[in-house]
């Protein structure tokens, strides 16, 4: 047992806040990690995390909370990036582009502030690469509230936005609001963005939204099914990525723990590359088969059908 | 078949940035008949559906469904765009584009009904998707991707099916597939279908009325009134030759012409 679990690992308080917030965030991130993949979002969601950097170090000078500070960028990154024109496929790199080029600009400006003002690295170090064990319990609520708020936003728009990913002409002709659709859906990407922020850092919070969904839309045939797989994957990556930090403190002999959101974007990359194996996608043929066709009668057939659908 | 046309499209115009590209376009289609909309690319075929489907304004002229005016969230029209592009790598099933016919416009997750999934299987049979319908939609082909957008389109029961170009990049075999299974759906679920084409060889077997666009102005009627060689050659503006030999109907162009409409050399014969 200690081989993997150094002593007090389930006893330490700030370990037990890490792998709830962990866990929640990093449901939440593959959740809307897969919509981002499928509606190849993968840009827009990293700008997202830059604009994240300006909210959480301009409210680390101003010394509000970071978290608010994260979700606050997301969001007006989110709406800048809407109003120059990320509904339209061809203007939305540009849009993307210069949102995420401005915001990092300010970004710069507030990390030097905070850094000159509180005479300490700290600050980059917490916003750009996150301090997931220095988590007050009290944030616990909120971004519980937060992510249960996001994954409702996604249930309630997920048809819309579905079809909205494959054809936006489609969508427009069966009367939905394309427009009102995708900025949703950017909002949910913000809010998301800044819960993982404070997890593995603004920078990393890419690492979260896409790794566990572009691993699991390899080996999956839904998207009910690629978002349960990636919620396990962001789940597992985090917590095992806790667990790796706590014990980093006594590899090295001069007792200094490893930032663990190192450890959780290099499971994330891990995990990605095993999804590309051969070996693994012929072998997690199951997770592709969700429905028997062949051999069953009607009524389970359409039994299992709607247990696999959404 | 009711005495209300499905749709009546009454001298429509719309210009864009000065430049005409409808111009006083008036046709009516009744319930069940099967209509093709065909003049050469860029004539304006994708803007007069869009216009049918309200996504354009025109900037005159009306469009009634059914005898009513357009509103955007016309149930009764189903929809098959021009170029729908889904990649291999989306976890989708073919099934699941179908099912997201019925419901796609629906806030929210309920769970799909028995009688859902009932229906999601016959519109499989109905388009012959059976054999792929657990595959992801990105990876079949062009002409099973496009049976798979015609069950999305009409399970949700339209009164009028549009077809933005559906045949456009499809081998002849794949067309003749995709004109004869429309064919088929049209008169089993008793729905119209306006179907744009640049080429109407293939159409002629099952069209009962043309509706051809050119210069921003269209000429419409049944297909044996306008498949004439006198009627085509002053829309084409050149000699175009119709043949009937044996009880086929055969368009051919002028020998040097370049034009696309019409083949210069019969590849199909028809009816």
């Amino acid at each position: 047992m200690h081989i993997l679990f150094e002593p007090g690992f389930f006893t330490c308080g700030p370990v037990r806040v890490a792998l709830v917030i962990g866990a929640v965030t990093a449901l939440t991130s593959a959740v809307v990690g897969v919509f981002t993949v499928v509606r190849s979002q993968s840009f827009a969601g990293h700008a997202l995390t830059d604009v994240a950097t300006t909210g959480g170090s301009g409210a680390f000078f101003l010394g509000i909370s970071p978290l608010l500070g994260f979700i606050g960028g997301g969001v007006i990154g989110a709406g800048a990036m809407d109003l120059i024109g990320v509904q339209r496929i061809r203007s939305r790199d540009m849009a993307t582009g210069i949102v995420l080029g401005s915001a990092t600009g300010l970004a710069a400006l507030f990390l030097y502030l905070d850094t000159t003002t509180s005479a300490t690295t700290g600050a980059t170090q917490q916003i750009l690469f996150g301090s997931i064990f220095t988590i007050e319990p009290a944030t616990i609520p909120l971004v519980v509230i937060l992510s249960a708020l996001t994954l409702a936003v996604i249930g309630l728009i997920y048809r819309p936005l579905l079809l909205s990913s494959f054809s936006a002409e489609l969508t427009r002709a069966r009367g939905i609001n394309l427009r009102g659709v995708g900025l949703l859906f950017m909002i949910t990407m913000a809010v998301s963005v800044g819960l993982s922020s404070i997890a593995v850092g603004s920078i990393l919070s890419t690492a979260l939204l896409i790794g566990p969904a572009a691993a699991s839309v390899r080996l999956t045939n839904s998207l009910r099914a690629a978002m349960i797989l990636a919620s396990v994957l962001g789940v597992v990556a985090t917590w095992l990525g806790i667990l790796f930090a706590y014990d980093s403190f006594y590899w090295i002999p001069s007792g200094q723990a490893l930032p663990v959101s190192f450890f959780i974007v290099s499971l994330v990359f891990v995990f990605y590359l095993i999804s590309g194996l051969d070996v693994v996608r012929r072998n997690l043929g199951w997770l592709k088969a969700e429905r028997l066709t062949t051999g069953s009668t009607p009524q389970s057939a359409l039994a299992l059908a709607s247990k696999v659908e959404l | 078949m009711t005495n209300i046309p499905v749709l009546e499209v009454d001298n429509v115009g719309l210009s864009f940035s000065g430049r005409r590209i409808l111009d006083g376009v008036s046709f009516e289609i009744h319930g069940g008949e099967f209509t093709g909309l065909i003049g050469s690319n860029g004539v304006g075929k994708t803007t007069l559906l869009r216009v049918v489907l309200g996504l354009q304004r025109p900037d005159h002229g009306e469009v009634r469904v059914l005898g009513a005016p357009l509103s955007p969230r016309s149930r009764s029209l189903g929809y098959v765009p021009q170029k729908v592009v889904i990649d291999p790598d989306i976890p989708m099933r073919a099934r699941d584009f179908v099912a997201l016919g019925l419901d796609a416009h629906r806030w929210g997750l309920n769970r799909r009904t028995a009688h859902q999934h009932e229906l999601v299987e016959e519109m499989l049979h109905d388009v012959d998707a059976e054999r792929f319908a657990d595959h992801r939609v990105g990876s079949l082909s062009g002409g099973e991707q496009q049976r798979i957008f015609i069950a999305h389109a009409l399970i949700s029961q339209p009164k009028l099916l549009l077809l933005d170009e559906p045949l456009a990049n499809l081998d002849p075999k794949s067309v003749q597939e995709i004109v004869a299974l429309l064919h088929r759906v049209a008169s089993d679920h008793r729905v119209a279908i306006l179907l744009s084409a640049h080429e109407m060889n293939a159409l002629l077997p099952v069209m009962d009325r043309i509706v051809y666009l050119t210069d921003g102005r269209a000429a419409s009627g049944t297909t044996d009134e306008v498949v004439r060689s006198e009627v085509l050659s002053k829309l084409y503006g050149h000699h175009v030759d119709v043949l009937r030999l044996h009880g086929r109907v055969l368009v051919v162009a002028e020998p040097g012409r370049d034009n696309d409409d019409i083949p210069q050399h019969p590849t199909l014969t028809i009816k």
